[in-house]
């Protein structure tokens, strides 16, 4: 017999594939049905958000961090807020701390009520799906009552938050929180013990921990490695400090574990914010200067100097003071910094956008060779990817 | 994070001697280099015990058209063991090229393809810098300074080709950047100048 060498089948997948999350394109070399290389193509949502920052103003700016990753938004603009804070020498209102953390970790939960059901359905479960997306809606319509906006909120500016929590959220918002529980419960039945979903995701796409920092994994992705790493708990940035919670490892950086982190994380996200309620003090929501912050309508039908202050803020914007700094977040994702340089006027000189994401979905090769092909879906939806922060 | 930056920058500067500047503002600590050191200046880091600085978060440029060396690349660093972040600059103008950390660091390879495709910066030893987040065929490199917000050219279907044409950028109205410099902020006006006094 003769051995004949098969020259390798390249086969696109994406840019439209429903398990592609979004605008992906992989160019796969296959040998038969296992992967030999994967060469993930991006940028088909590219804005130019970075570009189109360094000429708005810092108020301005904050509208794009909601449009970066779009199921999770108010952590985005949680890490623009806190740098031009860091930049501008403030700190926002105990009040206003608490509120962003309580919402921080609903939008924790959010993002996790869609990464975890889509990452089922690309494995065959739809159920999952229908379920979380009802909890989403009660979620979101949480998010509305604050900002009136379901998902693009822009609540959280710098200098505080853009208004106070309306009545009754609060205990609303503890209402929900009793029943949540039984939620987690159900998509745990469903999946955990699941024959099907453990076939398609145990030993999937592992990465042990030094393959995951020498990637730049953050978030999920690294804990699930079994790195004990969470910026909540080491930069304990705003009231992280005074909060307990639990970090989730997993043991061998597979999709399952992925998936087992993340279902932990909803827990712990519930337990920060029944602690927030509790603890929430009264008091103001956002700086009490007027160069930064907008004045009260009320004030500025009487004081002239009002009125000028809000145009002012509304037309110029605040001059930040010279410097730059590097501030990150934990947000659902991964380890989101912004990178803000000022320059002294009124506008950024630059921000540059640290996505979790992109460092994520550069391992795809990595992860992905020697699998099958139908194993791709499994580790991308793991990775919990979103095109909005990848390409920017 | 960065409790001790004071310890940092003296235990950094004793062990890696290619430092050329360093600075803590807003408690970060920011160190320089030349290009051509910078792969032992990262090998130490990177290596080194004390300080273990294992994971590459970012690497981005920032443009200054009007300096002699255009370009500062910015290398975000992190070390886990000791909570520590670290931030590595450099100076290149356009014509001159970077080593590339893919050696040192796997998460290098897109970081400096973006920077490639946004900045046009080359990073030598990196054998896949394609461009990344620009369309196929993108010419020019758009985060420069000297390009322009609404870019050169703008994307329309066209029906009679039944494809995807690109055309010149047309604007009915001219861009508008408003400066909000105040005219009187800063100067002394005729008059004033007893003011302070």
């Amino acid at each position: 017999m003769k051995d004949v060498k098969i020259k390798p089948l390249t086969i696109n997948f994406g840019p439209q594939h429903p398990a592609a999350h979004g605008v992906l394109r992989l160019v796969l070399e296959m040998d038969g049905e296992v992967i030999e290389r994967v060469d993930p193509h991006i940028g088909f949502l590219h804005r130019g958000t970075e570009k189109l920052i360094e000429s708005k103003t810092y108020l301005q700016s904050v509208p794009y961090f909601d449009r970066l990753d779009y199921v999770s938004p108010m952590c985005q603009e949680h890490g623009f807020a806190l740098a031009v804070e860091k930049l501008l020498k403030i700190h926002a209102p105990i009040r206003a701390q608490y509120i962003r953390v309580m919402f921080s970790e609903i939008t924790r939960i959010l993002n996790h009520l869609l990464a975890l059901p889509a990452m089922a359905m690309d494995v065959g479960a739809m159920t999952p799906f229908l379920w979380s997306f009802e909890q989403r809606e009660l979620l979101m319509e949480f998010y509305e009552r604050v900002s009136g906006a379901r998902l693009h909120a822009n609540y959280f500016r710098p200098g505080g938050v853009y208004r106070d929590l309306p009545k009754n959220l609060l205990s609303d918002i503890s209402k929900w929180a009793k029943k949540f529980p039984k939620f987690i419960n159900d998509l745990e039945l469903i999946l955990t013990e699941n024959r099907i979903f453990r076939q398609r995701t145990v030993d999937i796409g592992k990465v042990n921990a030094t393959d995951a920092i020498n990637f730049g994994f953050t978030g999920p992705m690294l804990r699930a490695s079994g790195v004990k790493w969470d910026l909540r708990k080491i930069d304990s940035y705003e009231v992280y400090n005074k909060l307990k919670f639990d970090i989730p490892v997993g043991k061998q950086g597979d999709c399952f574990d992925r998936y087992q982190v993340r279902v932990e994380e909803m827990k712990q996200s519930l337990n920060i914010i029944l602690q927030c309620i509790d603890r929430i003090p009264k008091g103001i929501v956002m700086v009490k200067n007027n160069k930064i912050t907008p004045p009260k309508r009320k004030s500025m039908k009487q004081s002239m100097e009002s009125l000028i202050h809000h145009f002012k803020i509304f037309t110029e914007g605040y001059k930040v003071p010279k410097g730059e700094t590097y501030t990150a977040v934990e947000a659902p994702k991964g380890e989101f910094g912004v990178y803000l340089i000022s320059d002294g006027t009124n506008k950024p000189y630059k921000c540059k956008i640290r996505a979790p994401g992109f460092a994520h979905l550069q391992a795809m090769d990595f992860c992905s060779k020697g699998h099958m092909l139908a194993d791709i879906v499994a580790i991308l939806g793991s990775m919990d990817i979103v095109f909005g922060e990848v390409d920017r | 994070m960065n409790d001790n930056n004071n310890k940092l920058t003296t235990s950094i500067l004793s062990i890696c001697k290619e430092i050329t500047n360093h600075e803590l503002f807003n408690n970060e600590l920011t160190i320089a280099t030349k290009p051509e050191d910078l792969l032992s200046l990262f090998k130490n880091l990177k290596e080194n015990i004390d300080l273990s600085f294992d994971m590459l978060i970012d690497i981005t440029a920032v443009d200054y058209p009007k300096r002699n060396k255009r370009f500062e690349i910015v290398y975000h660093l992190l070390s886990l063991n000791n909570k520590n972040r670290l931030r590595v600059k450099t100076f290149v103008n356009e014509n001159t090229s970077v080593p590339s950390l893919t050696e040192i660091y796997k998460s290098a390879g897109w970081y400096e393809r973006e920077t490639w495709d946004m900045y046009g910066i080359l990073f030598e030893g990196n054998y896949d810098l394609r461009r990344i987040l620009t369309d196929y065929g993108f010419e020019g490199h758009p985060l420069r300074k000297d390009f322009p917000l609404t870019g050169f050219v703008e994307l329309r279907y066209d029906e009679e080709k039944k494809k995807v044409s690109y055309s010149k950028v047309k604007l009915t109205q001219d861009y508008r950047d408003f400066d909000f410099l105040s005219p009187w902020e800063g100067s002394i006006l005729p008059g004033d100048e007893k003011a302070n006094n």
